[in-house]
C-alpha cells in the first residue's frame, strides 16, 4: 500500500552502510518492544528491505516542536533515525530545507503523487477559533490544510498529546478553540502516539509496524497502539515493590526519595498513565522521569493538563478550578454544611419538642381543677 | 471531566457537604431533644450517674456472661469486620493520603499486600454477616431496607477498592473512580441510615447506663 517513489528500502539502507545483520537486530528489537512474536523481527526485516520507500507527510500545527525534537534529538545518529531518514519524508516544514511556495509545492506534489497511499503524521492540535487564524501556513488555516491532507492519506499518525487529545492548547480555557485531529477528521484510520513528547522508539515503532504490515495495529480505546500503551507505567515501574510494601517518599529530597521509594504520595500519575516509559525509557534506554526522581505527570493521557495538580496524589480529593487539593476549602465546606445542619437540627428538635408537648397534653388524664 | 476527576472532585465535594450537614443535623436534633422528666427519687449521686454511664459504654460493648454462648459468635463476627474495616480504611497508603488531605495529618501505614489480605478477610466477614442476618429468623424480622442498604454501600466500597488494587475488570483509573464514587455514595447515605450508629452508639449506651444508674440499677 505504500507508494514506490524511490529505490527499495533495503538498497537505501545498504548504501547508508547498514548491514542486513544490523537491520535484523533493529527489527528484532522493535518487534520485541511491540510485544510481537520473536520470529516477527526477521519477517519485519525482510519485508521492510523489500518495501518501497514510503511517503510520509509530516504536518506541524499548534505545537511546541517537542515531539519532533524527541524524534530527532537522539543521543547519536541511531539506526532508528536512519530509518526515519530513509522514509520519503516529503514534507515537514520544520526539517525541510525548502520554504514558502517551494515547500507548499513539495507538499502538494507528494500528496498528489501518492494519493491514497501516504502516511500523514500530524504533530500539534488544530485551532479552530477566529476562523482558524491562530495557526496558518502559506496563508491557509491548519484546519483547511488538515482536511485537504487527510483526504489522500492511507492513515493518520498523531504524534504527541496535542494532535492525539488536544494537549496543552486544548486545556481549559482553550483560548484558540483547539481540537485533536480525531475531532476534525472522521473518515480515516487514526493512530495516536501520545506523550508530551512521545518516546522516539514508540513513534518509529508505530510507523514501522504500519509500514510493515500495511495495517493499523491493535489500538486501545484512545486509538493508541496496545503494544506500547497496553500497560500503565505503574505496572512496569521499578519502584512498584515499594508501593506494594507501603513505602512512599514524602518529599523529593527525603530519606524515602533517596532510597528510591514510590512517588505515589508526591502525585505520581503512573497508575493511571498508559505508556512505555518504564520499559523502553528515554535517551537510548538511559532512564525515565520516575527513575530521575520525579513523578509521572501522565502526559500521554487525554486531558492531562486539566486533571488537577501534578503533585496532588491520585487518591487525594481534588476540586476547585485548579483542581488542587485544599484542606482549607474542605474546612470551609464542612463548616458551612455543618452550620446549615445545626439549623436543621434545631428546627427538627423544635418540631419534636412540639410533638412531645402535644402528645403529653393530649394524654393528660389529670382531672380538671387538680392542677 | 473523566470519572476519576468527577468522583474525587465535584462528587466528593457534594458528598462531604451532605455528610457534614446530615451528621450535624442528626446530632443537634438528638442533643436538643427534651429528656423526659423523672419524678422518682434518684437512687444515686450525680457522680454515680456519670460512672454508670461510662461503665455501660464498656459493659455493653462486651457479651454478657450469661448470654455469651448465644451471642458470642455474632459479636466476634461484628468486631472482626469492624476491625478489618478500620485497618483497611486507616492504614492503607493511598487512604492515608486521602484522609491526610482532609485532616491535615498523616500516619504510618501497612504494606499494600497485607491490606489486600485484610480486605479479602473483611469482605468474607461481610458476607458472613449478611448470611447470618438472612438465616437468623429473629434478625431477618428485625431487618429493614436500611440494614441491607447500609451493608451494601459499605461492601461496595470494599469490593471496588479490591478491584482497583487488583486491576480487575476495567482500567485502574475507572476502578479508582468507581471506588471513590462508591465512597461518595456511602458519605451521602451515612447520616440518614444506620451507619449513623458510628456517632450514636457510645453516647446512647452512656445515656442508658446513666439513667439506669439513677434508678439504682447496674448495667
Amino acid at each position: 500500500m505504500i507508494q514506490k517513489n524511490a529505490a527499495l528500502l533495503g538498497d537505501i539502507l545498504l548504501n547508508a552502510g547498514i548491514s542486513r545483520r544490523s537491520f535484523i537486530k533493529f527489527c528484532t528489537a522493535a518487534a520485541s518492544a511491540m510485544a510481537l512474536p520473536p520470529g516477527m523481527g526477521l519477517v519485519m526485516a525482510e519485508q521492510l528491505r523489500q518495501a518501497p520507500r514510503p511517503s510520509v507527510v509530516y504536518m506541524s500545527f499548534q505545537e511546541c516542536t517537542g515531539c519532533l525534537e524527541s524524534l530527532t534529538r537522539s543521543f547519536a545518529p541511531t539506526i532508528e533515525s536512519l530509518i526515519f531518514d530513509v522514509i520519503s519524508l516529503d514534507y515537514d516544514d520544520t526539517l525541510m530545507a525548502a520554504a514558502g511556495d517551494a515547500a507548499e509545492a513539495a507538499r502538494t506534489k507528494a500528496m498528489h503523487d501518492n494519493f491514497g497511499k501516504y502516511v500523514l503524521v500530524v504533530d500539534g492540535s488544530v485551532p479552530t477559533g477566529a476562523g482558524g487564524a491562530y495557526c496558518t501556513a502559506g496563508g491557509r488555516s491548519s484546519v483547511d490544510i488538515l482536511r485537504e491532507a487527510s483526504k489522500g492519506a492511507a492513515a493518520i499518525v498523531c504524534v504527541g498529546t496535542c494532535s492525539a487529545f488536544g494537549g496543552i492548547p486544548f486545556a481549559d480555557p482553550n483560548p484558540t478553540d483547539a481540537w485533536p485531529v480525531s475531532a476534525i477528521v472522521g473518515d480515516k484510520p487514526i493512530i495516536n502516539v501520545s506523550g508530551c513528547p512521545p518516546i522516539p522508539e514508540v513513534i518509529t515503532g508505530t510507523l514501522l509496524q504500519f509500514i510493515t504490515t500495511g495495517k493499523v495495529p491493535d489500538l486501545d480505546e484512545h486509538r493508541r497502539p496496545k503494544s506500547f500503551f497496553g500497560t500503565t507505567i505503574h505496572d512496569r515501574c521499578y519502584r512498584r515493590p515499594f508501593y506494594d510494601q507501603g513505602k512512599f517518599a514524602k518529599s523529593f529530597d527525603d530519606e524515602g526519595a533517596r532510597n528510591g521509594w514510590c512517588l505515589f504520595e508526591l502525585g505520581c500519575k503512573g497508575p493511571t498513565t498508559y505508556n512505555a516509559c518504564a520499559t523502553i525509557k528515554w535517551n537510548g534506554g538511559t532512564s525515565f522521569p520516575i527513575e530521575s526522581g520525579h513523578n509521572c505527570l501522565g502526559c500521554s493521557e487525554p486531558g492531562f493538563w486539566d486533571k488537577g495538580s501534578f503533585y496532588a496524589p491520585l487518591s487525594a480529593p481534588a476540586w476547585g478550578k485548579s483542581g488542587e487539593s485544599a484542606p482549607l476549602q474542605i474546612l470551609e465546606l464542612g463548616a458551612g454544611a455543618a452550620a446549615a445542619g445545626a439549623v436543621l437540627g434545631v428546627a427538627a428538635a423544635g418540631v419534636s419538642r412540639l410533638h412531645q408537648h402535644h402528645s403529653e397534653h393530649s394524654t393528660d388524664i389529670t382531672p380538671k381543677g387538680e392542677n | 471531566m473523566d470519572l476519576l476527576g468527577f468522583a474525587r472532585g465535584p462528587a466528593l465535594k457534594v458528598a462531604l457537604a451532605v455528610f457534614c450537614l446530615g451528621v450535624t443535623w442528626r446530632i443537634v436534633g438528638f442533643v436538643l431533644l427534651r429528656i423526659r422528666r423523672e419524678f422518682n427519687q434518684p437512687r444515686a449521686s450525680i457522680l454515680k450517674y456519670l460512672t454508670g454511664g461510662l461503665i455501660a459504654v464498656g459493659s455493653r460493648s462486651w457479651p454478657h456472661k450469661e448470654f455469651i454462648g448465644r451471642t458470642g459468635a455474632g459479636e466476634a463476627l461484628g468486631y472482626s469486620y469492624h476491625l478489618g474495616l478500620f485497618a483497611v480504611v486507616l492504614l492503607f497508603g493511598p487512604h492515608i493520603v486521602f484522609l491526610g488531605a482532609l485532616a491535615g495529618v498523616t500516619w504510618p501505614g501497612l504494606p499494600s499486600g497485607l491490606i489486600t489480605i485484610l480486605s479479602v478477610l473483611t469482605l468474607s466477614l461481610f458476607l458472613a454477616v449478611l448470611f447470618r442476618r438472612i438465616t437468623n429468623r429473629v434478625m431477618r424480622m428485625l431487618s429493614n431496607f436500611d440494614d441491607y442498604f447500609s451493608w451494601f454501600v459499605t461492601m461496595l466500597v470494599l469490593v471496588t477498592g479490591l478491584a482497583a488494587t487488583a486491576h480487575l475488570g476495567a482500567p485502574y483509573e475507572t476502578l479508582l473512580g468507581l471506588h471513590i464514587l462508591s465512597f461518595d455514595v456511602l458519605l451521602i447515605w451515612f447520616p440518614f441510615g444506620k451507619l449513623m450508629h458510628a456517632f450514636y452508639i457510645f453516647p446512647s449506651r452512656a445515656i442508658n447506663g446513666a439513667l439506669l444508674a439513677r434508678k439504682g440499677a447496674t448495667s
